[in-house]
């Protein structure tokens, strides 16, 4: 059975840019119903952007971003905020709500959008902190959390209204390798038993070939090569195998766009 | 030739931030509030904007009250009209200091508060975060901290008014012996409710609405940066003092030009 | 137990701004509940109103009875015409009333001093103050002294 029978994100020739600088040109990318796609990629290649851009944070310059044939950017305010309801995002920074504790800040998607009793909000929170092994420091502030903590936190609340969508922006930096082990099960497991769809944007290559069941490589404003874990350890391309194998020299630069660098050093110089 | 086109850009660019703030108001007040959800809301930023900025505005209000008392005096003293002291140290609170002062402290207390704290939510893509979440920061975040400075201000300035004008008559009347008849009298007979009153009130009402909106567009419009918030909580207070001042004179001569 | 704080704060800093204003509009500006509105219109004309100005008071022996509404120009008889309203409650102005302008102090601000006389019809809304006294204009007065002096 081919993956792409049933898709729920489809982007079709998505450009985008900062500035002078293309992020996108015409990229096409389908996100599979149901299943786990890892979007990689180097540091500043816009995996971020990419998130921002589905969630309808940015507008494309042209393009659509169709979630079940609603064409993202041009919804109207009120349709946008409507179809986030079925969307969860971990941001990279974990952005959790300051002036709430860690409990507020679970319950808060569910107050905002549900009018569920407060025993049982009591109850689904407290279920999604225990996934993610959290269940104990509820009453704290996130002043008090560890970067780590934090991030859990905020994956807690990514997925506490159960979204059809959930986007985690690199899940696993800063966690030590139980934690990471921990949350590798948890997005396989919302994944499997909950259904959800879920795009991962990580780094942690063996972790990430581990549960993806698709990934797209983006390097230089265009998708490199895209595939499953075992097509994409057969490509040959050098780009793709030195990302692969995390090799410092080779065809994907690693240095942010620049000219010659003899030439700035000398400039300074003089 | 390219000082005029640096010009004419820098112009555009205030032109462009003055539409994008009214989108901004227009968004958070105008687009369909949900009253329900409002409330606590409003409450908790009334306490943060209003009840947190009384101490100052109590104890600026008595001082100044108190001064004007003393600098009354010995000028009418002259004159021989001192008992007019009441008078002068209530038309000048109540039609502009008690708007003014509390607007300029209000910009420097709690404006510049109200852009730090969204800023900073920006920055820390909390804003970002609960556009994710489907909550639309502006009616969340925004609109009850703009109703909140709304309501503050003339709340804060009747409350400065009212203290100033007992604290020149603690001067006036208990250590410079004027007798108190006279000195409330006096007053009475001068400062008329539906002129002075309600114009200080009116004035009070424009200066609360148009330095929220400055702190609340400044934050929200920041740099997300360490810099850009410290810059953008500057522009907070020299913006509001600016168009608090140069308000009041429109509004004076609108009011008070035509005597 | 933090909020329900917060909402007594927030009661009692409305409260506060709610009686402040109302001290502002008793104590302050000496508003009273009973005369606002009930007031009628009469007119009186001067030769010279001397810097006499909207909203000064009109008194009758001393007390507040009204105050100044309008100040224009009798464009027939070329003098100025003072519109005062006068509280309701006196109503027993008879027609030949006199109408001076008063300074309180020696600078101090000009108000309307109203003398009654003896007629038994009394002023209604729109009626003039026919016997009427100008303002004394210091510089007339320091004027007419000094040229009693080099006359004599
Ligand atoms: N607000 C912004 N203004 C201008 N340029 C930006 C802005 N945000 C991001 N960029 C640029 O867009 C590019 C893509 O950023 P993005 O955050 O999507 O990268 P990323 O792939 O998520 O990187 P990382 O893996 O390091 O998180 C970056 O090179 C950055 O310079
Ligand atoms: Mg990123």
């Amino acid at each position: 059975m081919n993956l792409f029978d049933d898709v729920i994100i489809d982007i079709q020739k998505l450009s985008f840019s900062r500035g002078e600088r293309p992020i996108y040109s015409d990229v096409d990318i389908k996100i599979p119903r149901g299943k786990i796609t890892a979007i990689m990629g180097p540091s500043g290649t816009g995996k971020t952007t990419l998130l921002r851009l589905i969630g309808g944070q940015l507008r494309p310059e042209s393009g659509s971003i169709l979630i079940d044939d609603q064409n993202v950017p041009e919804l109207s305010r009120g349709d946008l905020f409507k179809i986030r309801e079925r969307m969860g995002m971990l941001f990279q920074s974990g952005a959790l709500f300051t002036d709430m504790s860690v409990f507020e800040n679970v319950a808060f998607p569910l107050r905002v959008h549900t009018d569920l009793p407060e025993d049982m909000i009591r109850d689904i929170v407290l279920m999604k902190l225990q996934a993610v092994g959290l269940r104990g420091a509820n009453t704290l502030m996130p002043s008090e959390l560890s970067g780590g903590m934090a991030r859990r936190v905020a994956l807690a609340r990514a997925i506490s209204l159960d979204p059809d969508i959930v986007m985690y922006d690199e899940p696993f930096t800063g966690q030590d390798p139980i934690a990471m082990g921990v949350l590798v099960n948890l997005i396989r497991h919302l994944n499997q038993s909950l259904g959800h769809t879920s795009i991962i944007v990580s780094h942690d290559i063996q972790e990430t070939l581990g549960i993806a069941d698709y990934i797209y490589l983006i390097a230089d404003a265009s998708v490199i090569a895209h595939g499953t874990p075992e097509e994409l350890k057969q490509v040959d391309s050098p780009q793709v195998r030195q990302f692969m194998h995390g090799l410092p020299d080779g065809p994907v630069p690693f240095h942010f766009p620049a000219g010659d660098y003899s030439d700035d050093l000398l400039q300074g110089g003089l | 030739m390219d000082r005029l086109a640096l010009l004419g850009r820098a112009g555009l660019d205030k032109l462009a931030a003055f539409g994008r703030s009214s989108m901004i108001l227009f968004q958070s007040l105008i687009a369909k509030p949900q009253p329900v959800m409002m409330f606590p809301l409003l409450i908790q930023q009334i306490y943060f904007v209003g009840v947190l900025s009384l101490v100052i505005i109590v104890v600026s209000g008595l001082f100044i009250g108190m001064v004007l008392g003393l600098q009354g005096y010995t000028i009418l003293v002259d004159y021989g009209s001192e008992q007019a002291v009441g008078q002068m140290v209530a038309l000048s609170l109540v039609r502009e200091l008690a708007p003014v002062v509390t607007a300029l402290l209000f910009a420097g207390r709690a404006g510049s508060a109200l852009t730090a704290e969204i800023g900073l939510m920006k920055a820390t893509e909390q804003l970002s975060s609960l556009e994710m979440i489907g909550v639309d920061p502006l009616r969340r975040i925004i609109a009850p901290r703009f109703w909140a400075g709304f309501i503050c201000l003339p709340i804060l300035a009747a409350i400065f008014a009212i203290v100033g004008i007992y604290g020149g008559a603690i001067v006036s009347i208990d250590w410079l012996g004027i007798y108190d008849g006279s000195f409330w009298a006096n007053m009475q007979n001068s400062v008329d409710f539906g002129e002075d009153v309600v114009n200080g009130l009116i004035k009070a009402i424009v200066f609360g609405f148009v330095v929220t909106w400055i702190a609340v567009f400044q934050g929200y419009d920041c740099i997300p940066t360490s810099e850009g918030i410290s810059q953008a909580t500057t522009k907070t207070v020299v913006y509001s003092s600016l168009a608090v001042l140069s308000l009041d004179f429109i509004l004076t001569a609108v009011m008070f030009g035509e005597l | 137990m933090r909020m329900r704080i917060l909402e007594i704060s927030v009661g009692a800093f409305i409260l506060a701004g709610i009686l402040a204003l109302i001290g502002l509009a008793l104590n302050v500006s000496g508003l009273s509940m009973s005369n606002a509105g009930d007031t009628y219109t009469v007119y009186a004309r001067f030769e010279n109103i001397g810097g006499l100005t909207p909203r000064s008071k009109v008194t009758m022996s001393g007390v507040t009875i009204g105050k100044v509404t309008n100040i224009d120009l009798d464009t027939d008889q070329l003098v100025a015409r003072v519109t005062m309203e006068i509280n309701g409650d006196v109503d027993f102005l008879s027609i030949d009333s006199s109408a001076s302008i008063l300074t309180a102090g020696l600078l101090g601000e000009k108000y309307i001093g109203i003398s009654v006389g003896a007629e038994e019809e009394y002023l209604g809304s729109g009626d003039y103050i026919e016997d009427t006294q100008s303002a004394l204009v210091l510089e007339d007065l320091v004027g007419k002294f000094l040229f009693n002096e080099v006359s004599e």
